[in-house]
């Protein structure tokens, strides 16, 4: 019986990775990424890939070492706390668990490239302002045996560099998974200069032309192969935020221990010892959510709607608490751009919005539970 | 760790032990004050059901299941405890016994108490016949435990107990305290309190109800005027109670937290909002989007409650980490019963309204940011005890 504690081999992965990251993707590379102008570093992605990370979902004999969601949540939760930027949840969780789905030799050959690093992917799903894979309208226009798919896209992670998309679409029978290349004609990608410095597209598809090999699932029923990869991705988004809040909360209690003020180190002032104390609570709190969440995808993933999107939306109200409290509580210095916490806030507000803010899986847990 | 097969082999067998054993009228949902058995030598069964369900609850081991069997347990595994639970769970049944006995007292003497002790005094907790009460606050001392003036002279043979304890949780029906005791004045204070059981029966006791603004009244004072206190009753060593005060705390805490997740008190706002479907309160946009926010922070720290419980099993003890599920748990249910008093609105604000008494539960509810150490008390142990903050 899995229990809210770490296996040793997680508490040994999600070491490594910590050592790894410390000192391979520190706040400070996401830096110097945005003061170069990009979004994205192969080299560092590789390196990862080396390292089996990009394969935690991904079977044996398709080059992966399936440890599961929960040990995935550990991985993102670690590159949470240093800010990386990476494609993990668009390739190693959200599209592996996709192809997971779908299974046959096309898809485990598409895992072994995940896993190796060979291809990355990016999930195409919103089109307006707000998550809501269901209003898509982007339409899918049957022609002979395929289809010509014509619409936008918006805040398409890592849909700059991607070497694949999974778009969503809406077909006479209703709603289509594609998987199509990034570099088909007809789509033409354009980078959103995003807030957290990571890489984001708009992309256009003017009269994309799609095979029925380019479909993924059954046609007009995405959802069902959809929904657990969103599951998924909503998942390990919040345990990339937990970490995220750990992060910036350690920045934070380092600064109370240290600065002085009056004379005396300002953690001291019971003040301020009770709010960090509080959102160390808050902190500890939803990380019981994303341990949870993480286990009931590994054992019931058909059953996981309420324990994600208790997970993803704690994860968002506890991030957002975590970086506006670390904020005040470095007084002036947190509001510069030569200090780090800048960047965990703008990382935190990106996040609360991806695969579905707040309120979106409040309301998911409310309707499951009966309010 | 346990395999699959063996918990789910226990978990049939609990199935049907309940099946056979838990009579059909402990398995509703209301609970009422007499709804739960809380035991003691006064104790009135509110019906043959509530006697039946104790007596074979507690000759399974099941009012204890963690204990081991020679004290009265069934000596069950936290996963094996878990499954026993979620199968009480299933069919709504209500727990065999409650008490300070097995939630304070009985964890306690696991740790500090002798043998002999734990033979006498544990069987008896879990069997429910004796009920204990808890002597640590005093007058004017609020959350500063540790400035105990109840004093204990050492008698030889026994100690001479006088003072006054304050907020002794039902000592007016307990047989038994549990106190803490100054027995040396001249040393710093955590280091002269000793930890003593005494019989409520002995001479010179004498206890007195506190009415609260709830009506009713958990709360007492408790007076020792030259009581006298055999030696064998000390649970630790002379001088040393504070430690066992502290451990016993934690589990203090983590009961108390468990009030406002619905992991003990049933599902209370979900039910309500049910309830009010179709009523223009359950319409009300400000009241459901704070009812939403508060079972998506009750869900989750009733799995924090699990999480500590989990990692108590695998030998990772959180140790004043607790003082944050005293503190959310406690801040919780207070949201929790703010908002039922919204939802129900007039209907709650008689003393025993078409609702039935919503406000005395909205009302007790109040103390429990005080009680056990207060959210502040919590907070200053979180921020100086683990995140090693300094001290002012």
């Amino acid at each position: 019986m899995s229990t809210l504690v770490k296996t040793e081999d997680e508490a040994m992965l999600a070491d490594s990775a910590r050592g790894f990251l410390d000192d391979a993707a520190p706040v400070r590379a996401l830096r110097d990424l945005r003061d170069s102008g990009r979004a994205y570093d192969p080299a560092l992605w590789k390196r990862i890939c080396d390292m089996g990370w990009a394969g935690v979902l991904i079977p044996e004999e398709a080059g992966g070492v399936d440890m599961g969601h929960a040990a995935a949540g550990m991985l993102a939760h670690e590159m949470g706390r240093t800010l990386a930027s990476t494609p993990f949840l668009s390739s190693a969780v959200i599209a592996v668990t996709i192809l997971r789905r779908i299974g046959g030799e096309r898809a485990k050959s598409a895992m072994a490239a995940i896993a190796s690093g060979e291809l990355t992917y990016a999930l195409a799903i919103d089109e307006a302002h707000k998550f809501a894979p269901e209003a898509t309208t982007m339409s899918a226009e049957r022609q002979g045996n395929g289809f010509r798919l014509s619409g936008d896209k918006c805040f398409v992670v890592d849909g700059g560099f991607a070497d694949r998309l999974l778009v969503l679409a809406r077909t006479e029978s209703g709603l289509t998974l594609f998987e199509l290349p990034s570099d088909r004609t007809g789509i033409t990608r354009t980078a959103q200069d995003m807030i957290d410095s990571r890489d984001a597209a708009r992309i256009a598809f003017e009269d994309v032309e799609a095979t029925g090999d380019d479909v993924l699932g059954q046609v007009g029923d995405a959802m069902t192969i959809l929904k657990p990869a969103l599951e998924a991705g909503q998942a390990a988004l919040a345990a990339e935020m937990s970490g995220l809040a750990a992060g910036a909360f350690d920045m934070t209690l380092g600064y109370l221990k240290e600065r002085k003020q009056f004379g005396q180190p300002i953690g001291s002032f019971q003040a301020l010892q009770h709010r960090a104390a509080h959102l160390w609570c808050e902190i500890e709190v939803t990380a019981s959510a994303i341990l949870n969440a993480g286990r009931v995808l590994d054992g019931n993933p058909d059953e996981a709607t309420l324990a994600v999107s208790l997970a993803k939306a704690r994860a968002t109200s506890t991030a957002q608490l975590a970086v506006m409290e670390g904020v005040q509580m470095h007084g002036g210095i947190g509001m510069t751009d030569e200090y780090d916490m800048g960047f965990y806030m703008k990382r935190a507000r990106v996040s609360a919005e991806w695969l579905g803010d707040y309120g979106y899986h409040a309301e998911q847990v409310a309707a499951l539970r009966g309010i | 760790m346990q395999g699959e097969d063996s918990l789910k082999a226990f978990r049939a067998e609990m199935r049907s032990w309940l099946e056979e054993n838990c009579p059909q009228q402990m398995r509703d949902g209301r609970i009422t004050d007499d709804a739960i058995c809380w035991g003691g030598k006064n104790w009135t069964f509110s019906s043959e059901s509530q006697r039946l369900w104790l007596e074979r609850a507690s000759a399974r081991g099941l009012t204890v299941p963690r204990w081991p069997t020679e004290y009265g347990g069934a000596g069950l595994s936290r996963a094996e405890e878990k499954v026993f639970l979620e199968e009480m769970e299933r069919i709504n049944a209500r727990p065999p016994l409650k008490s300070f006995g097995i939630s304070m007292l009985g964890p306690a003497l696991l740790q500090f108490g002798t043998p002999e002790q734990n033979r006498h005094y544990l069987p008896q907790i879990a069997r429910g016949e004796i009920r204990w009460c808890q002597g640590y606050s005093e007058p004017g001392a609020g959350s500063d435990l540790a400035s105990v003036q109840t004093r204990g002279e050492d008698k030889g043979d026994h100690w001479l107990v006088n003072g006054q304890k304050i907020w002794t949780s039902y000592a007016d029906k307990a047989d038994w305290i549990f106190a803490l005791v100054r027995t040396d004045r001249d040393v710093p204070k955590h280091k002269g309190i000793s930890f003593l059981l005494i019989d409520m029966g002995d001479p010179g006791v004498t206890t007195r109800p506190i009415r609260l603004i709830s009506g009713a009244s958990p709360f007492c004072e408790t007076f020792f005027d030259n009581v006298k206190v055999p030696k064998g009753q000390i649970v630790g060593e002379e001088n040393r109670g504070w430690d066992v005060a502290k451990y016993l705390l934690t589990h203090e805490r983590e009961m108390i937290s468990s009030g406002g997740t619905g992991l003990s008190g049933g599902r209370a706002l979900g039910a309500v909002m049910a309830q009010m479907a179709g009523e223009p309160s359950a319409q009300d946009p400000t009241l459901r989007a704070a009812a939403i926010r508060c079972e998506v922070d009750a869900l989750a720290t009733g799995l924090t409650i699990e999480r500590y419980k989990d990692m108590a099993e695998a030998g990772k003890g959180v140790g004043n980490a607790s003082a944050m599920l005293k503190y959310m748990g406690t801040e919780l249910n207070k949201r929790r019963h703010e908002l039922i008093m919204s939802a129900c609105g007039s209907d709650a604000l008689e003393w025993d309204g078409p609702v039935g008494n919503r406000a005395a539960d909205w009302l007790r509810t109040k103390a429990n940011s005080i009680e056990g150490g207060t959210s502040e008390v919590m907070l200053t142990i979180l921020a100086r005890r683990v995140l090693g903050l300094p001290g002012s």
